[in-house]
């Protein structure tokens, strides 16, 4: 079954356009990536999948639902969450408390259940407290659990906030540049975090410069470049595919937008 | 400090010492001069006020210049229905808290779309439109002349008549909103409003609905506010609009950035400590105002997260040692 279907999506912005009738689809489990020049549109694609951005035309749906147009919160609700290029953790608060909050979701309750605490609440609560542990084991952060979000080096920020993401319980979990100002161990804990996530049946798509990420885990990749498609399939065929070729070492990733 | 840890690791020192902390300056107050009582009760009105203030401010991370408005329509609703109507003043007091939550949802669903600076002017706007109808809307609040004859707290025939016994209720009443601030912060609410103050993208990211947080905050922020007001007017027994003036919000920031913003007790030090400052200084006659401006100065520089940040530090310091060997396996 197809998690995700984007079809024909277009962005333009005044006379420029982000993205030119993108069309690909993710199915469902699987573990794929978007890559292309600085500039060549990823950002904004992704922005459009996750709600952040409505595109100019083209549709998106999510397990068989369009969800173009949809705000970005009510697409997350639905269980397509997201990671930023730019870590976006809450600072001030502890790397477990981080974890805690992703788990919005998948909880439910307001003022009247925090006031009142019923029972359910309170085995809720009990529930996230378990299952926060299990995920700070799962990305190795339970020995910094209690220091604040913002300490923590940069590759361990990045592992927080995947697992927060994981939180949202995601039936498709996008990833935006995750490996971005990673050393090289960095990045492999990264990948590996990445190919567990992936093995428990999550439907992951990122977005990558880092090539070498890409070719070892990604079983899709879809090749972008001056905002058009211009190759979809897997590693092999396209470290092939002349037109990837020519954009990479065409020396078009100068033009920056 | 501020974690919503379910499991609270410390709870000596985030219930048990400003409990009694609380309890002695309590203690203190009752065995005092009735001047000083009269002091620690606005101490406690105004640590309700900001601890609600705290709530929008400090855990969702949204300015509002204009909670004062709210303490305003909480003070006249009490005063117009106790005195005019001789109404209950427990009722009066959860009907005004109702009607400051009901215009806070009305009046924030269109300012909250603003951010940062605009958020703040809009706020502002808020708190001088109450103002001027506070004064203009004479045949209500009686203009500039204010409402006297506003009875003290009780239920039924039970009256509060002395103030050493009205301190004793604010006192629990203030502490009874400490207590629903912790037990709102600490729960799926609560770390969706630190999440809005965190960061916006992210908590969209995670399915939260930033709109409608920030407005249960808002809205939350202004009941406390709303039972301020009330507080206020039968502790005091008068109101007038100047008491629900921008000096309102100008002493509220400053308690608030004082004690510590986005900290339990932060709000309740700073209302303290504001309160009874300009009181300890008043010997220095002329050098007042510049003693008082330059020991909050000093306390902002010294302790820029606030002094409740001070007790963290001490906290820190005895915990410390315990904590590191649990971070280094």
């Amino acid at each position: 079954m197809t998690v995700l279907s984007v079809k024909d999506v277009t962005v333009r912005f005044g006379g420029l356009v982000a993205n030119d009738a993108i069309s690909f689809d993710v199915a469902q489990g699987m573990l794929a990536a978007v890559i292309g020049p600085n500039g060549a549109g990823k950002t904004t694609l992704f922005n459009v999948i996750s709600g952040a951005m409505a595109p100019t035309s083209g549709t998106v749906h999510f397990n068989g639902e369009l969800i173009t147009g949809l705000p970005q919160y009510e697409v997350s609700q639905k269980g397509l969450v997201r990671t930023y290029q730019l870590v976006q953790l809450f600072k001030d608060l502890s790397v477990r408390a981080n974890i805690m909050t992703g788990f919005h979701r998948v909880t439910k309750g307001g003022v009247l259940a925090a006031l009142l605490r019923p029972r359910w609440f309170r085995e809720q609560e009990a529930r996230i407290a378990a299952r926060t542990e299990e995920l700070l084991d799962f990305v190795g952060l339970r020995a910094v659990a209690d220091m604040e979000a913002d300490k923590l080096p940069y590759g361990q920020q990045r592992l927080l906030e995947v697992a927060r993401a994981l939180a949202a319980e995601p039936s498709l979990l996008l990833l935006d540049e995750p490996a971005a100002g990673l050393n090289m161990q960095e990045t492999a804990a990264l990948a590996d975090v990445i190919q567990r996530v992936n093995r428990q049946g999550v439907a992951v798509v990122l977005v990558e410069h880092d090539m070498q990420l890409v070719m070892q885990i990604a079983q899709k990749i879809v090749v972008i470049d001056f905002g058009r498609k211009i190759a979809e399939g897997s590693p092999a065929e396209i470290k092939a595919h002349p037109e990837v070729i020519a954009a990479y070492l065409g020396g078009t990733e100068g033009l920056d937008d | 400090m501020t974690s919503p840890n379910i499991t609270s690791t410390n709870t000596v020192y985030t219930v048990a010492v400003p409990v009694a902390a609380v309890l002695s300056v309590l203690g203190i107050a009752l065995s005092s001069s009735g001047y000083v009582v009269t002091l620690i009760g606005f101490a406690a009105i105004y640590g309700v006020f900001c601890t609600g203030l705290n709530f929008f401010m400090g855990y969702t991370g949204q300015a509002s210049f204009g909670q004062n408005a709210f303490a305003a329509l909480g003070g006249y609703g009490s005063a117009i229905l106790t005195a005019n109507y001789y109404w209950d003043p427990v009722l009066a007091l959860l009907v005004s808290m109702v009607l400051s939550g009901v215009i806070a949802a009305a009046v924030g669903y269109p300012t909250l779309r603003l951010r940062g600076h605009y958020l703040a002017m809009a706020t502002f706007a808020l708190g001088l439109i109450t103002y001027e109808i506070s004064i203009e809307w004479n045949s209500l609040t009686q203009g500039y002349m204010g409402l006297s004859g506003i009875p003290p707290l009780g239920i039924g025939k039970y009256e509060l008549v002395s103030e050493k016994h009205q301190l004793i209720v604010l006192t629990f009443v203030m502490l009874l909103g400490v207590w629903v601030s912790v037990r709102l912060r600490d729960s799926r609410f609560g770390r969706a409003l630190r999440a809005i103050a965190g960061s916006e993208a992210a908590a969209n990211a995670l399915g939260i609905n930033v709109a409608r947080y920030k407005l249960a905050a808002f809205v939350v922020a202004a009941i406390y506010a709303s039972v301020a007001g009330s507080l206020f007017a039968h502790f005091v027994g008068f109101i007038s609009p100047e008491v629900f003036g921008a000096s309102m919000v100008i002493l509220s920031f400053t308690m608030l950035y004082l004690g510590g913003v986005g900290t339990t007790w932060g709000p309740i030090i700073g209302a303290l400590i504001v309160s009874l400052l300009p009181e300890v200084l008043r010997g220095l006659k002329e050098m007042q105002d510049v003693v008082y401006s330059v020991v909050l100065i000093a306390i902002l520089i010294f302790a820029p997260r606030g002094l409740s940040g001070l007790a963290v530090l001490f906290q820190r310091k005895q915990t410390g040692e315990s904590k590191q060997t649990g971070m280094n396996p």
